[in-house]
């Protein structure tokens, strides 16, 4: 190929992963209000876009583009604006290596898990970007907790994969998608899936573990200052990145694309989504942690957790 | 701790401070004040802590009052005593039913006026319904406050049903205006009893749910077991009432105790806690809530015929004299002082909000625990600001 050919290519591939973005972010915004209300014995929204209001994320998105822009008079100006980009940037670098069907993969990279785990933890930086640069206590309380948790919690969602790649031999998922033909690695890392899901709803900071949030307490924590488009891209990162959680989660432990009768594609969707409502089914139903319980979970009980399932694993394949 | 001089209480910790450029020598070790509320979501209403932090452990805590004050006590001199009985339903808001029991209770006291059998019934119907509404809406906002969203949903369903009722009973939902001085207004409508009994039995039903969501929820027991102690010796100190000082281990329940109205003739316990914690505090008011369905089955039972309200003058202007009278609202002791010149205007009125005098203990129950455990702490307490500030 060309350069400009090449250069064609990735633009489409980049406007592919954005329109993805966008799109599953106002489909699950508003699967969110209907799981949550249908939980809380409600309907969720109904007026906008009958039946069931499916245009409502649709309002509220010409709302927030409509919105002022504010800086805060005492922010550090430079920080306040990157940070959403920032956090914005690594949720659309690491659709690059997802696999949703067996070609279907913009690039299969023979380190596509280290790839995934590397990228994802540049976020912790925007959060912290974000608290700092709005010199506000709350937004710098909240920023501190996401610091605090998401460098605990990356350790033991690496730990959980880990299993993993031993079982498949390879770091690229396709390979790991492969290695699960009739057995998904479910069945054979339990252990492994429990703390991957666990450690990812803390990376995810979502209720047990949205300290950095934390409604009630931080009012909004570290994205207390944002509005508008800005606090938008915070938005749409944390929807983008559920899914991330969840097609990677569908990758490493639920057999990926495999499946009969159907197309793969839709096999690898069908099992994303289903975690994804299993993390909203989560949310609305728990308490939050407190940061002390948040970080001692997970070095007190999810990485030794881990780290036996690392052992047993290793058992098994001598 | 030494005070904050005025000058250092601005936060040292921020980028323009850093951009300036520190000088290493003046760096030091300060704690950040925070200012939680009037305007936050876990302060329930208008209260103000100045929190003091270090990191994320509460150093101090200093509650802010006044946001909501209206001037009632002043008000009521300058009304009559039948234009005060409503007004009280504003103090404290989520159970104005009992607000209107203490005042008349206390008018009544000062005319030594009988109030016939049936409206006495019906005062204690409607007063435990308000309790077990005033429960709710505390359990709901408590889950709240630890991140739980869905209860508070249930509760609100549950508290919906009860607000139904007196809207059926008083045509209001919130500020009744049903308690008249010597009685009630109007008698129950048709069929309520019926109504209210399917209403305790579709309760007894759902409190299993709060159980599943809350009660035995390992997250919810961790975020509030241990936290927020307050000893019993501290809270008789500084005259805690209600839950909060039952959870602590004080069996002091004025129904009990010092039985007004016909509390005497119903068969309750009353629900303590042992550790005075947060967890002990949600107990104690699950428990109550429980309790007060029990006395409203056996005041559906007993309820006799008769008139709802004794023979009052149009004017009353009970005689020169004081009286001080109290009931156990569901936050705690609530009294009503009255000073009476005899005329149809009292001289002097005082409300002794329970939340006050329990918002009191706020900073020696937070000093030490989390800031996360700060809503956990304010919320357990159960204030309602239109009272203390009243």
């Amino acid at each position: 190929m060309t350069t400009t050919e090449l250069l064609w290519d990735a633009l489409a591939k980049v406007a592919l992963i954005l329109a993805f973005i966008s799109l599953n972010a106002l489909f699950l915004i508003w699967a969110e209000r209907k799981v949550s209300g249908f939980i809380q014995r409600r309907l969720g929204p109904v007026r906008v876009g009958r039946p069931h209001g499916f245009l409502q994320t649709i309002a509220d998105v010409i709302k927030l583009l409509s919105k002022e822009d504010v800086v805060p008079g005492p922010a550090d100006r430079l920080l306040f604006i990157l940070a959403p980009v920032v956090f914005f940037l690594p949720a659309v670098l690491v659709y690059v290596v997802v696999p949703i069907g067996p070609r279907a993969v913009i690039s299969d990279l023979n380190i596509g898990i280290l790839y995934v785990i590397a990228v994802t933890s540049v976020g912790v930086l925007s959060i912290f970007m974000a608290g700092w640069g709005s010199n506000n206590k709350w937004a710098l309380l909240g920023s501190m907790r996401a610091a605090a948790a998401l460098i605990a919690y990356e350790v033991p969602v690496v730990l959980s994969v880990i299993g993993v790649i031993m079982l498949a031999g390879s770091l690229s998922l396709q390979d790991v998608i492969r290695a699960q033909d009739g057995l998904w690695f479910i069945l054979l890392q339990p252990l492994g899936f429990m703390v991957y899901i666990i450690g990812s709803l803390a990376e995810l900071s979502r209720i047990p573990f949205d300290l950095n949030e934390a409604e009630s307490e931080l009012v909004a924590g570290f994205n207390v200052e944002y509005s508008g488009l800005r606090w938008a891209l915070f938005f749409l990162v944390e929807y983008s990145n559920i899914v991330v959680v969840s097609a990677v989660g569908t990758a490493l432990f639920l057999g990926g694309w495999r499946g009969p009768f159907l197309p793969p594609v839709v096999w690898f969707l069908l099992k994303t989504y289903l975690l994804v409502f299993v993390i909203m089914w989560i949310r609305w139903t728990l308490p939050r942690l407190r940061i002390d319980q948040l970080t001692g979970l997970a070095w007190k009980f999810l990485i030794p957790v881990a780290l036996v399932n690392i052992g047993i694993t290793g058992l098994i394949l001598l | 701790m030494a005070h904050a001089k005025p000058d250092e209480t601005i936060n040292p910790i921020g980028p323009q401070e850093h951009r300036e450029g520190p000088d290493a020598k003046e760096l030091k070790r300060r704690e950040l004040i925070v200012n939680m509320g009037p305007q936050h979501p876990s302060t329930h209403g208008v209260l103000r802590v100045i929190l003091e932090l270090e990191g994320e452990t509460v150093v101090n805590a200093t509650p802010v009052l006044g946001y909501l004050h209206r001037c009632f006590e002043k008000i009521c001199e300058s009304w009559t005593y039948v234009q005060i009985v409503p007004f009280c339903d504003r103090n404290d808001y989520v159970a104005a039913m009992l607000d209107e029991h203490a005042m008349c209770l206390a008018i009544e006291r000062l005319m030594d006026l009988e109030v016939p059998e049936r409206a006495e019934y019906i005062r204690v119907i409607v007063t435990e319904l308000n309790r077990i509404a005033s429960h709710l809406l505390w359990l709901g906002t408590f889950g709240l406050d630890l991140g739980a969203v869905t209860p508070f949903l249930y509760a609100f369903r549950d508290r919906e049903l009860i607000i139904d009722l007196f809207q059926r009973l008083t045509g209001a939902r919130l500020f009744y205006s049903y308690l008249r001085i010597g009685g009630v207004r109007n008698d129950l409508p048709d069929g309520f009893l019926k109504e209210l009994e399917d209403f305790l039995d579709y309760l007894d039903r759902v409190m299993g749910e709060y159980d599943a969501l809350l009660t035995n929820n390992p997250i919810f027991v961790a975020r509030t077991r241990g936290v927020g102690v307050l000893r019993p010796e501290d809270a008789l100190r500084s005259s805690a009432s209600g839950p909060f000082l039952r959870a602590s281990g004080v069996r002091w329940d004025l129904r009990k105790n010092r039985p007004y109205s016909i509390y005497n003739r119903f068969d309750f316990e009353v629900p303590v806690g042992t550790s005075g914690d947060c967890y002990d505090r949600y107990l104690v008011r699950l428990g109550e809530i429980r309790q007060s369905s029990r006395i409203i089955y056996q005041a559906l039972r007993d309820i006799p015929d008769g008139p709802v309200r004794a023979d009052v003058p149009k004017v009353i202007k009970p005689p020169e004299g004081r009286g001080y009278s109290r009931i156990e609202s569901p936050r705690g002791e609530l009294g009503v002082y009255l000073v009476s010149d005899g005329s149809a205007t009292p001289y002097r009125v005082y409300w002794r909000a329970p939340s006050f005098y329990n918002l009191q203990l706020l900073p020696a129950i937070s000093r030490g625990y989390r800031m996360a455990d700060m809503t956990a702490i304010i919320g357990s307490i159960d204030i309602v600001l239109g009272e203390i500030d009243r």
